[in-house]
């Protein structure tokens, strides 16, 4: 625009008084929006600071006042904070790990064609339309429940004991149920981007010697790197959050077993009325969901620009 | 030392049968050309005898051994895509590199054989880049470059050129041409450009609809077509052809006539009889003006190319030829002329299309 006003200096000069007027009258009228996503975003945080340093406990009215760093120090000194910490970790690399792996060789062989393909495309897509309240329990009642569900069934059928997975492995039960709910987001963008491989690239493969593995290796797995690259940003972004799945399954338990940071703040602040622990949780959840989210942005743009 | 024998190959597709028997030999160091209208299977009868594609029936012989239950790979030949097909990821040498990796070949061979490839293909300067970086002409040659590095036995290209804008065009046919006498690779190469066709075959195969048309050197073609279809395909102009009537016959020429036309033609007229319907086929290029002589036609648009120029003359039928005349000529739309087929170089073709034998010597096997 400058440009174009220098270059046309006759026609500029009378309207740049105005536009200005016109440039403050544009921001008068875009304010309310603006200001609105700022008390929106801004508030919430304000006040998630303000609270994390205050001693506020909802069933302790007597508690209050200036608790300085005492709600943090309170809180990284608890091994319950470094236990969510590590299961939040394991969750999320858990679930990538499976989702990614098991969706590429998936979206492999859903490639190819064979009989049924459309409908069983479908099927394989239709877990990511269960919410995760109801898919979780639907695992945990329908299928996982010790006396009446699927599994447990199953193994009694053949004389065996079932496992009560969700006590004895909960955290590990979680990954699964979970891994489950974003397997098929995963399946469809990487099946979207395989078949977006050029036909003639895989014959080319096929003419200079290479089998299916050196194919999958050479061909399709570099061409699959940046959906690849995708998936695991999305997912990192919603698995940090997960918590329905934790609440309805195990309630974080057996003790912390399979407490996430986010299960850990909602029990801090709703279960043991904690605010000022709850608020420091959450200030300190966001520290590092910025962390995590600048180290993908990273990889993520060097592997979007080659 | 490779040949490649096709004997009564044939393609279906869910019940269309799409390559309806083709036998061919394509002898060693020998340069094929198959060409054809779109859709005629070109490119599938290349994919068969590359193995991308499953011979459904028939027999394919590489270097006289049966190759029809063999793999890509094994077969020991190169195939140059249409699309290129460069793998995106890697830079020209590793895209060089790959399949002579897969065999397994140790890195010194490897360096050195992409290092010669590169020199004759003039791709030094661009190993390291990308095939994202390169231009069409560029990416061209590195596509033949990563067929020749194998040193395969048989080279097949499928429309390599058809990307490319005309002059890069003529400069890849130079070059490939160039790089198959210095090779002296059996080639096969699939293209629907004539000129392609015509520069650079040592034998064409035409096709129509999955059926060998005729096979020849692109001269045979251009004197000789078998019929009506091979006579138009080939050629550029198209050769005019034109319905007409056996006036009469001797035993070496028939006489024949259509509108204001009379030629008598050097063929052997077989069982045909005065009074039949044939048709009379005769190239722009083989058609004189006649200024002295009665007009038989009008022109109506005259296409000046500068080294010739491309006279529609209107015959006084209503049927419209094509005249090739010199790139001096001054005849302007709506003037009148005449004109003169040359009638060694007419055809004539029976009812059926097919061509009628003739008996004036070829232009270019006169020792022969
Ligand atoms: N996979 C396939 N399934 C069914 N029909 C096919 C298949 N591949 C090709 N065909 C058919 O086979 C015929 C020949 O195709 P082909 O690609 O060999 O033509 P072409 O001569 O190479 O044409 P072009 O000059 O346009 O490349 C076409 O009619 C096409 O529809
Ligand atoms: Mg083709």
């Amino acid at each position: 625009m400058d440009q174009a006003a220098g270059r046309i200096p006759v026609a500029a000069a009378p309207v740049g008084r105005p536009s200005r007027a016109r440039r403050t009258g544009g921001a008068l009228l875009l304010s309310p929006a603006v200001i609105l996503l700022l008390v929106w975003s801004l508030v919430p945080l304000a006040m998630t600071l303000w609270y994390s340093v205050r001693r506020y406990n909802l069933v302790d009215p007597t508690q209050v006042g200036f608790a300085g760093l005492g709600n943090y120090w309170y809180l990284l000194t608890d091994p319950d904070f470094l236990t969510a910490l590590l299961n939040t970790a394991i969750l999320v690399g858990g679930v990538l790990v499976i989702t990614v792996g098991l969706g590429t060789l998936l979206a492999v062989l859903f490639d190819q064609s064979f009989p049924g393909r459309g409908i069983a495309r479908v099927l394989v897509i239709s877990p990511f339309f269960v919410m995760p309240t109801v898919s979780a329990l639907l695992w945990k009642n329908l299928m996982l429940h010790p006396i009446y569900g699927v599994y447990s069934a199953m193994m009694r059928a053949v004389g065996l004991t079932p496992v009560d997975w969700l006590s004895r492995y909960p955290l590990a039960t979680l990954v699964m149920i979970v891994s489950w709910e974003w397997l098929p987001f995963a399946i469809l963008i990487l099946l979207t981007a395989i078949q977006s491989l050029d036909a003639e690239q895989k014959e080319a493969a096929r003419m200079d010697g290479a089998g299916p593995l050196a194919q999958f290796r050479y061909i399709i797995l570099p061409h699959l790197s940046r959906a690849i690259t995708v998936v695991i940003m999305i997912e990192t972004i919603f698995l940090l959050a997960v918590f329905a799945e934790i609440s309805v399954t195990t309630a974080g338990g057996p003790g912390v077993a399979s407490t996430n940071l986010a299960f850990l703040i909602y029990s801090r602040a709703l279960l043991q009325f904690d605010v000022g622990g709850a608020s420091a949780g959450g200030v300190v959840a966001i520290v590092i969901a910025n962390i995590v989210a600048a180290f993908l942005l990273r990889a993520v743009a060097r592997n979007l620009e080659a | 030392m490779a040949t490649v024998e096709l004997r009564d190959i044939r393609k279906t597709y869910s019940d269309e049968e799409i390559i309806k028997g083709v036998s061919l030999t394509i002898h060693d160091r020998e340069f094929v050309v198959f060409v054809g209208p779109s859709g005629c299977g070109k490119s599938t009868l290349l994919r068969m005898i590359a193995g991308l594609e499953e011979i459904t029936a028939g027999e394919l012989l590489i270097d006289g051994v049966r190759a029809n239950e063999k793999g890509p790979a094994e077969r020991g030949l190169a195939m140059v895509f249409q699309s290129y097909a460069l793998y995106p990821h890697m830079n020209v040498y590793r895209n060089m590199e790959f399949s002579l990796r897969l065999a397994g070949m140790p890195e010194a061979e490897r360096r050195q054989r992409i290092a010669d490839v590169a020199r004759i293909l003039q791709l030094e300067p661009y190993l390291d880049h990308k095939p994202g970086q390169l231009s069409g002409g560029q990416r061209q040659r590195v596509a033949i470059g990563r067929a020749i590095v194998r040193n395969p036995k048989v080279f097949l290209f499928d429309e390599p050129l058809s990307n490319l804008d005309a002059a890069l065009r003529g400069q890849m046919r130079v070059e490939l041409a160039t790089l198959h006498r210095r090779l002296g690779a059996t080639t096969i190469y699939v293209t629907h450009d004539q000129v392609e066709a015509m520069t650079m075959a040592d034998r064409i195969v035409v096709l129509r609809r999955g059926v060998v048309e005729q096979i020849g050197t692109p001269l045979d073609l251009y004197h000789r077509p078998r019929n009506l279809f091979v006579a138009q395909f080939m050629g550029s102009p198209a050769m005019n052809v034109l319905p007409a009537h056996i006036v009469s016959v001797t035993d070496r020429t028939a006489t024949v006539t259509t509108g204001p036309l009379t030629v008598t033609v050097p063929v052997h007229a077989g069982s045909l009889q005065p009074g039949a319907a044939v048709t009379l086929g005769v190239r722009p290029e083989h058609i004189g003006l006649d200024m002295a002589g009665a007009p038989q036609g009008l022109v109506e648009i005259s296409e000046r190319l500068g080294a010739a120029t491309l006279l529609h003359v209107r015959l006084s039928d209503g049927r419209q030829i094509v005249v090739q005349t010199g790139g001096d000529n001054m005849n302007a739309p709506d003037s009148a002329v005449g004109v003169t087929p040359d009638p060694a170089h007419c055809h004539l073709f029976d009812a059926d299309g097919v061509a009628l034998d003739h008996l004036a010597a070829h232009p270019l096997q006169v020792g022969s």
